[in-house]
């Protein structure tokens, strides 16, 4: 049984219908880039994996916990798939330390020492184990980015879904972030990551998703998709002369 | 001329200035709770109370003060429950006051970002947690200025309660000057006071919002 199971999804905005039947099976440890034009439904085929969209048909699985609209389903979902979002969404009246402690100590009830040595070494993994104790406000957007994923991390999770997280980051500052996610690519996590990062995308993921229209329009492996692209709205989307 | 001396006239309105602070700050505190309680169906989960909470802050939002005054002193008279005016008055401005503190405090709440909801949600908090600890640490913070600044109008409300006969800062000037015959006087005087009471609240609404704003300077 893959890691993440999405199959047949539909989700409808009004009448307007972004995902038209999505069926994609993830396998433990693999690194899936999703790509695609804005409208293609890349980011709401993501919020709908950890539940921040509801699914009008078809099922979603991740390590045997299946998406239902109820609280208890929705917090063993979470529990396992962490989200990092492209406008960091750090809390910024808590410390770093603090953001990354808060959800151990009141969801998982870990003691708070406890709780501050996994967000030190959290803090620590992506490269801020001196910013503790700085608040959001003082961290550059590259620092709260990483400070995000760490607290993703100290949750956890069996797999990281991640929402265009560079683009709302300076230039200079994409490296950083993307060095992290390599490095946790790297420790086997599982990663689905929307992202317009067309390089990364080649050089780390085992597979890539193009959607189209509410669809999967091609899978697979980077070398094939970016190399030989078979469909003309991918040779469009990726810029290449057909 | 008057037998009356400025100090006299002075010492009147002070006294009875007591009156209109106990009021303004029994309206604000017995407000505020009702107000923390309605916001909370407000913006909970229960349709038929958020529902309600909506119509009763409409209710006392659109019905001039003076008019549910009335109601709650000549209106509990007809069932022949004899309502003295202080009650009535305490009352009236405390059912007010929530009124207004709610719809305030909803708007804080929902001026926090989605992306907090999200974040917090994605962490596998439930709603009551995301509340505690994400949701009103941020709001409370934006709620201090307007919730400091509606207590000027709390205070000017309550001259409002000399209509039904309850003595305090206004009606205390009526009957001075119906003893002195200086209206202008006393009622500059009067003026003068609410003026020190007010013009603090609303230096100090001011420079919270400047400094709040700055430490809220989020992402």
């Amino acid at each position: 049984m893959s890691l993440i199971e999405i199959n047949e999804v539909r989700k409808s905005f009004g009448t307007n219908e972004v995902l038209k039947g999505i069926t994609i099976a993830i396998e433990p440890g693999e690194v899936v880039a999703v790509i695609g034009k804005s409208g293609s439904g890349k980011s709401t085929l993501l919020r709908c994996i950890n539940g921040l969209e509801s699914i009008d048909a078809g099922s979603i699985t991740v390590a045997g916990a299946q998406l239902r609209p109820d609280e208890a389903h929705l917090r063993q979902l979470r529990l396992k798939v962490g989200m990092i979002f492209q406008q960091f969404n750090l809390f910024p009246h808590l410390t770093a330390g603090a953001n990354v402690m808060l959800s151990q100590t009141v969801v998982k009830k870990t003691p708070k020492g406890e709780a501050e040595r996994i967000a030190r070494a959290m803090l620590d993994r992506v490269g801020l184990a001196e910013k503790f104790d700085a608040y959001p406000d003082q961290l550059s957007g590259g620092q709260q980015q990483r400070t995000a994923i760490a607290r993703a991390l100290a949750m956890q999770p069996i797999a990281l879904l991640c929402d265009e997280i560079t683009s709302a980051l300076d230039p200079e500052l994409v490296s950083e972030v993307l060095a992290v996610v390599r490095g946790l690519a790297a420790d086997g996590m599982t990663l689905v990551m929307v992202t317009h990062e067309m390089k990364f995308a080649r050089d780390v993921c085992n597979r890539v998703v193009f959607m189209h229209q509410g669809r999967v329009h091609e899978i697979g492996p980077p070398d094939k998709i970016f190399a030989e692209p078979a469909t003309p709205e991918l040779q469009q989307f990726l810029g290449v002369q057909s | 001329m008057s037998d009356f001396t400025i100090w006299d006239i002075v010492r009147n309105l002070l006294l009875a200035t007591r009156w209109t602070v106990v009021l303004s700050l029994a309206a604000f505190v017995g407000g505020g709770v009702l107000g923390a309680i309605l916001l909370f169906l407000r913006i909970g989960k229960r349709r038929l109370l958020r529902n309600f909470v909506k119509y009763y802050v409409e209710l006392f939002q659109g019905t001039p003060l003076l008019m549910q005054l009335f109601l709650a002193f000549f209106g509990l008279g007809l069932f022949g429950i004899d309502v003295p005016a202080w009650v009535a008055a305490g009352a009236a401005l405390t059912l007010w006051t929530a009124a207004f503190l709610t719809e305030i405090w909803r708007g804080c709440v929902e001026s926090i970002a989605r992306g907090q909801w999200e974040a917090s949600s994605s962490l596998a908090m439930g709603y009551v947690q995301q509340m505690r600890h994400v949701i009103l640490p941020q709001a409370l913070r934006v709620a201090i200025p307007p919730t400091v600044g509606f207590l000027v109008q709390v205070i000017k409300g309550t001259a409002v309660t000399s209509i039904i006969g309850f003595v305090e800062l206004s009606k205390a000037g009526t009957e001075v000057t119906n003893a002195t015959f200086e209206p202008f006087t006393v009622y500059g005087i009067v003026a003068l006071i609410y003026f020190a009471m007010c013009w603090p609240l609303s230096k100090a609404s001011q420079s919270l919002e400047r400094r709040l704003n700055v430490a809220h300077r989020n992402q």
